[in-house]
């Protein structure tokens, strides 16, 4: 019963995305949503990020001079280890879940509200491809802007470690600064940027979708937006796991 | 002219219509009345082409909609304007956007002559001076004035209304009940309301369908509505004591001419 429901639902979200993925009416129209919705998902989810990043960069270094006290272990391996968290995961991965509460959310109730006060059925006697007018701008801003964010993150989480270092002088910051250049590698930063950009239309994509087929009241917006919270964020772990192993194996 | 023939529509293998025939007529104020749960909206959206009948024919001037493919059925959407119950108004956009939203997408007039069009429209259904407005900041009388400057901003042929009147006091209900026949009588329009206001019935219902649990219960004008002996309509439309009120006091005002003549 539950692999019929799912792969239902798997066969609706296709031929919803087969909508998405058409070509726009006004490409004039669709440009001019797609630059809003980079403001709207995108500039306006950095405060998040900033924070977020400036006090998980913290945390990391905290917890790596803690767990890092053998005399064998050079002190830079704590801005080393600091830097290969952010990189691999934090960046991306736990930065997207993130954002899969912050912008799935608001995307899911955006569309369902739209849904359920009649605003897409207004579209559609129009003549208006729906999905493609709402949903297509929002997976393609996110897309584009989410290695902006990913970038961002890396950037300010690596300086939560050092403004770590500067204040409390757990590491000395020369010695911070030398371990977060020691052996990197660059293949590590694309990593990341090219997991994000999945997670960036699995986030879009999925909340868009629940939104969109929302029937009901408010009550049913509410359930949806959590639904996408969830579904995307178990989408994005499990791709997390299939990427990791196809990209650093 | 819309003609409805014989469409079938059922959900979940519940039959809500059972074959229903109709026309709408153009120039006229054609009013879908039923009970809740009668099956009006359903027939609305069918007809409108929301939801697809199971059989059944539905002609737009001649030319059937269940029969037409995608690039078709786009060409007719623009011929369509729809008024939704609840406005339907696009919360991000002011009035002159939500106004000239449509001619952005279908038109292929310059941007000044969009927004030349916009403004006839918006001044058109009295709303001059709301241009920069949201739809969270007017009234609901006011939005379903937008939503009508929405509709009727390509010169659709065919303007369907769904219960307009809902949400509204009497006076603004009037209005908005005079702006749609008076727009339906300018531009020659096919105009469909679905309604249970009865001030509407009775004041603007030049081809009236009773729709009677899926079934064509009844179809004539407001005149007609009087010396209907359709017991469902009757039970219907003079439920309440001032209105049966009317219907005698009309009915006496009738005989009192017949006689006088006599």
């Amino acid at each position: 019963m539950i692999i019929e429901s799912s792969l239902a639902s798997l066969g609706k979200y296709c031929l919803f995305l087969c909508r998405v993925f058409s070509f726009p009416d006004r490409w004039k129209e669709s440009f001019k949503r797609y630059i809003n919705e980079i403001v709207k998902l995108g500039l306006d989810s950095i405060p998040l990020v900033i924070v977020i990043s400036i006090f998980i960069g913290a945390v990391c270094t905290i917890q790596m001079y803690l767990n890092t006290t053998s005399p064998l272990m050079p002190r830079y391996s704590v801005g080393l280890a600091t830097r290969e968290i952010i990189l691999l995961e934090f960046s991306s991965s736990i930065l997207c879940l993130i954002l899969a509460g912050k912008v799935g959310s608001n995307i899911a109730s955006e569309i369902g509200t739209m849904r359920v006060t009649e605003q897409i059925d207004a579209l559609e006697i129009m003549g208006v491809n729906s999905a493609n007018f709402l949903v297509l701008p929002k997976i393609l801003a996110m897309i584009t802007f989410i290695t902006v964010l990913v970038v961002f993150s890396m950037f300010t989480s690596l300086w939560g470690g050092y403004m770590v270092c500067a204040v409390t002088g757990l590491v000395p910051v020369s010695t911070y600064v030398y371990g977060i250049q020691t052996m990197f590698i660059e293949w590590y930063v694309w990593y990341a940027i090219i997991k994000s950009l999945f997670f960036a239309f699995v986030i879009s994509s999925v909340a868009s979708y629940f939104g969109y087929y929302v029937k009901g009241g408010a009550l049913e917006v509410g359930k949806a937006s959590t639904n996408a919270v969830v579904s995307s964020s178990i989408l994005i772990l499990l791709l997390d796991v299939i990427l990791t192993k196809v990209m650093l194996q | 002219m819309i003609e409805v023939r014989n469409i079938k529509k059922s959900f979940d293998g519940k039959t809500i219509l059972h074959g229903i025939s109709t026309s709408f007529y153009d120039g006229k104020t054609n009013l879908i009345i039923g009970q809740s749960g009668s099956g009006k909206t359903v027939l609305m959206k069918s007809i409108v082409g929301l939801l697809r009948p199971e059989e059944g024919e539905i002609l737009y001037d001649g030319r059937d909609i269940m029969r037409m493919n995608a690039g078709q059925m786009k060409n007719l959407r623009k011929e369509i304007g729809m008024l939704f119950q609840g406005s339907a108004l696009f919360d991000s956009e002011t009035v002159l956007g939500n106004v000239m939203f449509p001619l952005k997408m279908f038109s292929d007039l310059t941007p000044d002559e969009q927004l030349e069009r916009a403004h006839f429209c918006i001044e058109r259904v009295n709303l001059k001076g709301a241009d920069d407005k949201y739809p969270s900041e007017i009234s609901g009388g006011m939005q379903k004035r937008v939503a009508i400057a929405r509709a009727i901003a390509l010169n659709p042929k065919y303007l369907f209304c769904d219960e307009p009147n809902s949400g509204l006091d009497p006076k603004t209900s009037i209005l908005i009940d005079e702006l749609l026949s008076d727009i339906t009588k300018e531009y020659n329009i096919t105009t469909i309301i679905n309604t249970h206001d009865m001030n509407s019935v009775l004041g603007i219902g030049e081809n009236i369908i009773f729709v009677d649990k899926g079934h064509n219960g009844w179809t004539g004008t407001k005149d007609d509505i009087f010396d209907s002996e359709c017991q469902a309509l009757n039970d219907f439309v003079f439920a309440t004591d001032l209105f049966r009120r009317v219907k005698n006091y009309v009915k006496a005002t009738r005989n009192d001419r017949k006689e006088g003549v006599k």
